[in-house]
């Protein structure tokens, strides 16, 4: 091997470790099928039918955002748009273009619908629908639907129980699951692409009251499997976001239906 | 026990939790939004051509059983309590939440049998990204069943010349006072 190669070896290699560090981590590979989520699909459905789809294996962090952010100053917080963006948007950032190096590896948070869909566009994928994540949260380590295992749902309950007001932890620091993602339970709550299509009641507002066209159609849906607690509060939490609110506790990862994406 | 109490009680403290975070003003237009749309007559148009006009906008799909016809109804009875100056000011832009099926031509025929006059009223299509950004701006929950049809919130919005949404309603079947407020003062 001459000078020249090692060089170009070096070069690669630099390049590969540029791409690698920049790019967020390739989703992997979900088949999905039959699946009886906790939202129901409709008020006398049980079960839906989860397409193959891909998901990002981790969150996506301040540090991928802020690539983002480069590429499209529109999404800068001293820029966006106000119909895109509460005031919270990005504020727990060092400057309006990064988030300086304390918190580059940890999950993006205080990101609003809006944002976290143009940023997955950017990518050429989209934000996981509701069901997609569901059906990725499912699994434990070792079974696709552990939904029925009291131990490891203990463990779930047990992070939305704890009050960690503490740094959040480096994306993908969790172990990964069944189907090899990560961070889905105990680090922050997740937008998806349907956030919007939760129509979940807070049950008094349906029960014989005169005003129930609020939902055209069929009306407001009542959670499935109501032991489930964990999901039940993500879905309460989605259903009381809008696309325009930041959170410090609400961060996304992207996801693509199988074969063409990230 | 009943699971309802605790529910309850969950979704209040989100919704408590999730509100004060937004409690600064912030201006914000639907015209800072650049969605294409297709009007009923296929012509090509952005979401702000009624830009300059007081506008009523929602959203709505043209196969609805019941609830739709309901807010061509109340846009209509929102009309008919203006004063005769404001409403020939007035635009109403009707965004269909049923990418696939309502076509331009399909809207065609819900103008067309529902008599809408279409020199103040657009019935829009958007393709389904579009769909999604548009009801969030609006604040509109819409979900797809599995028998095609769609469950959603109707919600009419008040825009200034700008595009600023001036009110929100919910209210279907009449006219909703704040609405014929907020258009009468212009």
């Amino acid at each position: 091997m001459n000078r020249a190669h090692i060089w170009l070896v070096a070069f690669l290699l630099a390049a590969w470790g540029f791409a690698a560090s920049a790019a967020p981590a390739a989703g992997a590979r979900i088949s999905g099928g039959q699946f009886d989520p906790v939202l129901p699909p409709a008020p006398n459905v049980k079960t839906t039918v989860v397409a193959p789809y891909r998901l990002d294996v981790a969150l996506v962090s301040n540090a991928d955002f802020a690539v983002f952010v480069r590429k499209h100053p529109e999404w800068r917080r001293d820029r966006v748009a106000g119909l895109f963006a509460d005031e919270g948007y990005l504020r727990h950032w060092a400057s309006d273009a990064g988030p300086g190096p304390a918190i580059a590896r940890q999950p993006v948070t205080q990101v609003s619908w809006f944002a976290a869909s143009a940023y997955c566009e950017a990518r050429g994928a989209r934000l996981p629908r509701w069901y997609e994540w569901e059906f990725a949260a499912a699994a434990s380590a070792t079974q696709p639907d552990a939904r029925d295992d009291p131990v490891w749902r203990q463990d779930i309950l047990d992070w939305y129980s704890k009050s960690a007001r503490g740094g959040l932890p480096a994306v993908g620091a969790s172990p990964a699951n069944y189907f090899g993602i990560r961070d889905l339970h105990g680090v922050v709550w997740e937008w998806v692409e349907d956030a919007g299509a939760m129509l979940v009641s807070d049950d008094s507002r349906e029960q014989g009251d005169p005003n129930r066209n609020r939902f055209c159609g069929s009306g407001a849906l009542s959670l499935e499997q109501k032991e489930n607690y964990a999901m039940m509060m993500r879905i309460a939490m989605l259903s009381s976001m809008k696309a325009s609110y930041s959170s410090n506790s609400m961060g996304f990862r992207c996801a693509s239906d199988a074969g063409t994406g990230p | 026990m009943t699971l309802r109490a605790p529910l309850l009680a969950l979704f209040a403290a989100f919704a408590s939790l999730a509100l004060p975070a937004h409690a600064a003003d912030r201006s914000a237009s639907l015209y800072q939004m650049h969605e294409k749309l297709l009007n009923q007559d296929g012509k090509a148009i952005d979401i702000d051509v009624y830009r300059g006009k007081p506008v009523l906008v929602t959203m709505f799909y043209g196969s609805c059983p019941a609830t739709c016809p309901l807010i061509i109804d109340t846009l209509r009875a929102v009309e008919r309590k203006l004063d005769e100056p404001q409403r020939q000011e007035l635009r109403v832009l009707l965004v269909s939440l049923d990418a696939e099926r309502d076509t331009p031509e399909a809207l065609r025929q819900v103008a067309d049998s529902r008599r809408v006059d279409t020199t103040r009223w657009t019935l829009a299509h958007a393709d389904a990204a579009a769909v999604r950004r548009i009801a969030a701006a609006l604040n509109i929950q819409y979900r797809q069943l599995p028998d095609g049809q769609f469950s959603h919130s109707t919600i009419i919005s008040a825009l200034d010349g700008e595009g600023k949404i001036l009110t929100q309603s919910a209210e279907l079947g009449h006219a909703d006072p704040e609405l014929l407020r907020v258009v009468n003062a212009r």
